[in-house]
């Protein structure tokens, strides 16, 4: 299968006043189309910071990363939007709702951002798939948190995505509603035939995926498969 | 495109109540700009169409002095004029009731006025005078000094009995008849008043009435300047029309200047709401860059809703401005020359509209600049770095707007050197304020006061917590106060200028054009009544005939001569004594006191204005035609002359020894202990001396006070949406930090605050703000005033404790009241309510 994202040497680190602070250390990987694979490590080990860059929303101190076909290095800004747009699919640990839009607009702004003309009709259809039908012209304040992630989750297939990342996709949300999240979540993967990315500290959920990438402290400390 | 539209409408329908409060910053601002551009151009308009009512005629003929054959030619050669008159300030006496008032007698022929009307009371009056040989007095004079139709009024020799009352003439000005208000008789008897004298000032006016396809700029042009050689003048109702309508520009622009800071103001407001406003939206940025948005895209979101409401608020402000300008003849009333018939006009529209969207998209733009840089990361639970700080960007931005308001002063007042002060004293007031603001800040963090309650404590600490509106809220109010007491200030230091005169051992009676041979009559008459004589002034009439050897006529003719028009025409009425007088210092050269008879060359000082408008320095030659006889001078000195002093100062002293022999009048001046003294001086001067006409400066000071609460009512009318403006955007203010006071509050609530210290707190966090931004605003101007005083009207200035004691208070209240007003919902409501709210 081919590889849909390729991570080599990345380095990251922050200033803080005179002070570097180094969050990732020659981090190198691959995923391949339509895998499932998951990031974890304690709070702190560079899991986000890892997913943002794997995303395009920051730029790498050193590496290079690779992303459907395509180097990051290559686009400023507004290109990895694009590509982002494309190709690219979020789901956010708060969920990252517009809170001015409503529920039915939220999930249409990615269609709308490629001019799709369907694009009222197929997040309908989407939000009818995670169970919403009747909650389309509601605002994300007028929802409970697991509604607020399914409406999330519905955004983020709206665009078709090539692959999806999903930071703590049940860290807002109680043990039963991040279940239920969560199967929904693999359900649209299966059917859309999406690669997923998730970052998590919940090893149950990483052991759902295929493969588990655990980081220490910005270094990758193992790889493992999973029985999946 | 249709997308940004898409999402600025979706964004902006949610967040409508906030962005409705950042439109009303701007709506009173430009109401107030459109309103004055709006009025000031009906009123052009309207004195144009009224022009020939305004004047009576098409177009008149005047000099200064009985008219010489060659014009007399010229006015036969036009037909003749159609009506005469004949006017100069005189005293009249009024036997029914004893009293004597300085009035502006015009003896008028013919039909005139021949284009709109004389309002009299009866109205048959108007007419009739002429037949019944009487008069008709001005209608305040009537109602001041309770006479009626019949009663008698002596001006000279002459006794009329009135006719009526006067309410309207065309020419007459309604300012200057508050200080010598109009009287009109038949011309005949102008000549048996015995009034028209040498020295006197006597205007002769003929009125014509033109052919209906007429071109009055094409008889300007060809008439003009030979009457003007002939010391006479064309005016036609085009011409006067056209500088009475500048004179009205003028007072419109400073008008315009106090609206436009309303507007400044309001765009404060809209920079420090758009900033939090933005400020709040970054996450949803962030997230829209996440899902695919683009920086453009992002950006114009917000521009267009900006935008948007720019366009909004300049319609709504477009609208009330039209609306408003309804009331501006009613407050005008007084100083009109027409009746307002109030028209809109489309530029004007137009503009008000674009100064809304303008104006707002500027002052908006620096915020709005940081949806630019936005890290996508900010989605993700990530720390970003997205402080937004290029200086490059703030520095073009604040161009733009400088550049943007400059020229916009630049339209209202079409003057650089005025734009560029106004521009500069708005930057530096505005400067100093914030300054204000920031030290005071610092002072509270470098000395807080650790051993305050908690409550104060609380409440400083709230002045400086993150997202505070300290800078705007004391921007608001300061501007706000500095405008409402500079406006009292500023009538304080006229008033008080004015006071200054009358209250100093200086006369208060100025007795004018005493024949030569009254002048000791005079004297006695005023020493019999105990009064002192404290100057005796005579005055020679004389006119410039050659400047440099050039005669007078040569000059107007030369097209490259900037000497300036007035100093070839107009009659001086000159001096002549051996000393300098209060008013005056001297410049350059030596004043020369007295020179023996017959001795040349005549050595005479000038003011600083003649010098200037002459181009003539010391050592140049100005000959002088006095009545007839050429004089030669040399300038030997140049005097300072303070023209603001309300006393007799003059362009040009002769020394003793030359003028003595030459037809002149004196002036007279003494000091009146009180009314009743100097109304018995001017019954019996008026009985004895009917030529003299006498000036009571007490009198005139009321005018001058009356005038001045005129004028100040409609720059407080104007200053008002200031006010209002400075409210609307303290409202703004309060509301933007609603939510960080609700959380606040709630959770000392929480902790087990009690609402009277939560209102306490709120209250103090007001009072510190209100009355900083009060007295800010009160001292600055108080500073700006002193320099006024010092610098342009060279006089010692005693503030009104006025503003201080009232306007101090009420403005610290009324921030109080709307701070509070605006956050009882949040001390009312339980905090696990307004925590859901949220």
């Amino acid at each position: 299968m081919a590889k849909i994202l390729n991570v080599e040497h990345l380095e990251k680190g922050y200033t803080n006043g005179t002070k570097k602070l180094t969050v990732l250390h020659d981090i190198s990987f691959s995923i391949e189309e339509r895998e499932t694979f998951s990031i974890v490590g304690p709070s702190g080990s560079g899991k986000t910071t890892l997913l943002g860059l794997c995303a395009g929303l920051d730029h790498p101190d050193n590496g290079m990363i690779s992303l459907c076909g395509t180097s990051m290095s290559s686009l400023d800004e507004d290109g990895r939007a694009r590509l982002r747009n494309d190709k690219v699919g979020f789901v956010f640990q708060d969920f990252q709702l517009l809170p001015t839009l409503t529920a039915l607009e939220n999930v249409a702004v990615p269609l709308e951002l490629q001019g799709d003309k369907k694009a009222s009709q197929i997040s309908k259809e989407l939000l009818a798939k995670v169970g919403l039908g009747d909650r389309f012209h509601h605002y994300p304040s007028q929802l409970s948190g697991g509604e607020q992630q399914r409406v999330a989750l519905a955004r983020a297939f709206s665009n078709r995505p090539a692959i999806l990342f999903a930071d703590e996709p049940t860290g807002n949300l109680d043990s039963e509603t991040g279940e239920k999240v969560i199967e929904l979540l693999f359900e649209l993967n299966k059917d859309h035939g999406t690669t997923l990315v998730i970052v998590t500290h919940d090893n149950e959920l990483a052991a759902l995926t295929q493969r588990i990438l655990k980081l220490k402290g910005g270094k990758i400390v193992a790889t493992e498969n999973t029985p999946v | 495109m249709g997308w940004i539209f898409k999402m600025a409408w979706r964004d902006g329908r949610a967040s409508i109540k906030k962005l409705l409060l950042f439109m009303a910053s701007i709506v009173l601002g430009i109401a107030a700009v459109v309103s004055i551009q709006s009025f000031g151009d009906t009123l052009k308009k309207n004195i144009a169409l009224q022009s020939k009512s305004l004047m009576g005629a098409d177009y008149k003929i005047d000099s200064d002095s009985p008219v010489n054959e060659e014009v007399v030619k010229i006015m036969d050669s036009l037909g003749g004029p159609r009506a005469k008159e004949i006017s100069f300030a005189s005293m009249a006496a009024f036997s029914a009731t004893d009293a004597t008032k300085l009035m502006q007698v015009r003896g008028i022929s013919g039909g005139f006025p021949f284009y709109g009307e004389m309002d009299t009371e009866p109205v048959s009056a108007a007419t009739s005078f002429q037949q019944t040989n009487s008069a008709l007095v001005d209608a305040t004079v009537m109602l001041q000094l309770n006479l009626k139709p019949g009663d008698s009024i002596k001006v000279g020799n002459v006794t009329l009995p009135i006719a009526g009352s006067l309410k309207s003439l065309p020419g007459s000005n309604a300012i200057f008849s508050s200080v010598a208000p109009p009287v009109v008789i038949p011309y005949l008897f102008i000549e048996q008043s015995g009034l028209v004298q040498t020295g006197s000032r006597i205007d002769y006016e003929y009125y014509f009435v033109a052919a209906p396809n007429q071109d009055m700029e094409q008889l300007d042009n060809a008439l003009d300047p030979v009457l003007d050689k002939n010391e006479a003048d064309l005016d036609t109702h085009v011409s006067t029309s056209r500088r009475l309508g500048r004179r009205y520009e003028n007072f419109g622009r400073f008008l315009n200047l106090v609206a436009f800071v309303a507007l400044l103001l309001g765009c404060v407001g809209i920079a420090s709401a758009i900033h939090i406003y933005i400020k709040e939206k970054l996450r949803s940025v962030a997230v829209l860059k996440c899902i695919g948005a683009s920086r453009r895209q992002t950006f114009l979101i917000y521009l267009v809703q900006i935008a948007g409401m720019g366009l909004i608020g300049g319609i709504i402000g477009t609208a009330a401005g039209l609306l408003l300008q309804q009331l501006f003849p009613i407050l005008l009333q007084d100083f009109l020359p027409v009746d307002v018939q109030v028209a809109l006009a489309p530029q004007i529209i137009i503009a008000g509209v674009l100064l809304g969207l303008i104006m707002s998209v500027l002052f908006a733009m620096y915020p709005l600049m940081s949806t630019l840089y936005v890290s996508p990361l900010q989605a993700l639970r990530v720390q970003a770095k997205t402080n937004f700080r290029s200086k490059r960007a703030a520095f073009f931005v604040g161009l733009a707007i400088v550049v943007f308001v400059l020229l916009f002063s630049f339209w209202l007042l079409e003057n650089w050197k005025y734009a560029l002060s106004f521009v500069g004293g708005v930057l530096v007031t505005f400067a100093l304020l914030a300054g204000i603001a920031a030290l005071f800040i610092k002072l509270i963090k470098k000395y807080f006061p650790t051993s305050w309650n908690f409550e104060a404590r609380q409440s400083l600490l709230n002045l400086f917590r993150p997202q505070n509106q300290t800078l705007t809220l004391i921007l608001a109010i300061g501007v706000g106060s500095f405008l409402i007491s500079t406006l009292y200030f500023t009538k304080d230091l006229l008033l008080a200028q004015a006071n200054l005169e009358s209250n100093r051992n200086s006369p208060n009676i100025i007795m004018l054009d005493i024949q030569r041979e009254q002048v000791d009559s005079v004297a006695h008459t005023v020493q019999d009544q105990g009064l002192p004589v404290l100057s005796n002034i005579p005055i020679v009439s004389m006119r410039v005939q050659e400047i440099n050897g050039k005669n007078a006529n040569q000059i107007k003719q030369d097209t490259s001569s900037r000497v300036n028009g007035w100093i070839l025409s107009h009659e001086f009425r000159v001096t002549y004594r051996d000393s300098l007088i209060a008013s005056e210092s001297l410049e350059r050269g030596s004043l020369t006191p007295q020179i023996a008879n017959g001795e040349r060359p005549v050595t005479i000082s000038v003011s600083t204005n003649f010098a200037e408008d002459a181009h003539v320095q010391l050592g140049d030659t100005v000959t002088f035609n006095v009545q007839g006889v050429l004089l030669p001078t040399v300038i030997g000195s140049v005097r300072m002359v303070d023209w603001s002093r309300l006393q007799l100062n003059f362009s040009i002293v002769f020394p003793k020894g030359v003028l003595e022999d030459a037809p002149q009048f004196g002036v007279l001046t003494t000091k009146a202990p009180d009314e009743n003294a100097s109304a018995k001086l001017q019954q019996k001067l008026v009985r004895l001396f009917p030529n003299v006409s006498i000036l009571d400066l007490r009198q005139l000071l009321t005018v001058v006070e009356d005038i001045l609460n005129k004028i100040t009512l409609i720059i407080n009318f104007m200053a008002f949406f200031s006010i209002l403006t400075g409210i609307i955007v303290l409202l703004g203010a309060v509301r933007t930090s609603k939510y960080q006071r609700i959380k606040e509050s709630v959770l000392l609530r929480t902790l087990g605050a009690r609402s009277k210290q939560i209102v306490k707190i709120l209250a103090l966090e007001y009072f510190y703000l209100g009355a900083l931004g009060a007295i800010s605003g009160i001292v600055l101007s108080l500073i700006s005033s002193q320099l006024l005083a010092w610098i342009v009207f060279d006089t010692p200035f005693f503030p009104s404790i006025w503003p201080f004691l009232v306007l101090f208070p009420v403005i610290t209240l009324l921030v109080m009241a709307i701070g509070l007003g605006s956050s009882i919902g949040v001390i009312k409501s339980p905090p696990l309510q307004v925590l859901r709210k949220q």
